[in-house]
């Protein structure tokens, strides 16, 4: 076990206790479930829609949390995330317990009350897998760690849309799936970039275990049945044009980006700007799918 | 009178920043909820 910075006896800070909500993560999270809300085909009264949103958003937090709080040791080996809360000892770790408990209980019980039990169900169990499947059982055991933690990243328009509707449909299982098909193609862009913190840090991703060709190879095969699973919507009739259009031309970009990740050769991080590209593009491409799938509904072509 | 060590300002400090954070926090859940039931009152009306 690696020795944590001292730990701190003064009060907590509420600005190191938002910091392990993960803040830019709960962005995506957020935008989804409000497109997976957005897109049902029912009215939403707006209180309620509002509170559900906030629900997914505080469940995404205190799962954050939760994860933050088992992986200090962790991520006090790797640059990116020495500098948390809890590694920097900024924060003590009881306190931090106390607030993702507090935070994802609060989310499924005012999920209960706003929505319904089903959306709730299902955000219990997003935050367990997240917590427990992914963060405790996966991540420091197996390199598929990011396929099987990927669909605790996709239940959120799952989630936005139970919330609306009661029912569990094909449009936001498709989205469930395009999420969780995404997840290993941007999270292996990037780890093959800082693969030497992964590696410092004992950690069993892809490109530290199997090596960075074969991990290219897997980006690439695992970008295919995600553009498929992004387009699917349009010939099946779950969406019109404008959503169909958006996700033709983007898959068609991020397969592209992914093959150009295919013929990279380099090892060296400074020489990986295809990587690089594939996971900006990769952030820019869910973001723009989830906005089209909204706005499909509501300004149809 | 001797001022109190910094130390001791910083702690009083966050302990204020936290009650004032919990206050405001608390306030806002009551008033979430207060009206979670006035809407689930017109939908089901």
């Amino acid at each position: 076990m690696p020795t944590l910075a001292a730990t701190t006896h003064l009060p907590a800070d509420w600005r190191d206790l938002f910091a392990l909500t993960k803040p830019r993560v709960m962005t995506l999270v957020v935008f989804t479930g409000l497109a997976g809300l957005l897109a049902a085909p029912v009215h939403v009264n707006p209180v309620l829609g509002f509170a559900a949103v906030l629900c997914i958003a505080l469940g995404a937090g205190g799962a954050a949390a939760l994860n933050m709080w088992y992986e200090a040791d962790l991520d006090a080996q790797m640059r990116r995330t020495e500098n948390r809360p809890l590694p920097s000892g900024r924060l003590d770790r009881q306190t931090a317990l106390h607030f993702a408990v507090g935070l994802s209980a609060a989310s499924v019980i005012l999920m209960d009350l706003a929505a319904n039990h089903l959306a709730a169900l299902i955000l219990a169990f997003s935050i367990f897998f997240y917590a427990v499947i992914y963060t405790v059982w996966l991540k420091r055991r197996t390199p598929q760690n990011i396929v099987i933690g990927g669909a605790a990243g996709a239940f959120p328009p799952l989630i936005g849309w139970v919330a609306a509707t009661g029912r569990v449909e094909l449009l936001p299982v498709l989205l469930f799936l395009l999420i969780f098909l995404w997840t290993p193609p941007h999270f292996w862009a990037l780890s093959l970039f800082v693969r030497s913190d992964y590696a410092k840090a004992g950690v069993p991703m892809l490109p530290v275990v199997a090596g960075v060709a074969n991990t290219r190879r897997q980006v690439f095969l695992y970008s295919l049945p995600m553009a498929a699973a992004a387009v699917a919507p349009w010939p099946l009739g779950l969406t019109g044009a404008l959503y169909g259009i958006t996700a033709v031309l983007l898959s068609a970009v991020f397969l592209v980006l992914a093959a150009a990740v295919l013929a990279n050769r380099a090892t060296e991080p400074a020489a990986m700007k295809p990587e690089k590209r594939l996971f900006a593009f990769s952030i820019l491409y869910l973001f723009a799918l989830f906005g089209a799938v909204a706005a499909d509904r509501w300004l149809p072509l | 009178m001797t001022d109190p060590p910094p130390e001791d300002e910083l702690i009083r400090a966050r302990q204020r920043s936290g009650a004032r954070a919990t206050a405001i926090l608390l306030i806002l859940f009551v008033i979430l909820v207060f009206a979670i039931t006035l809407a689930k009152l017109t939908v089901n009306r």
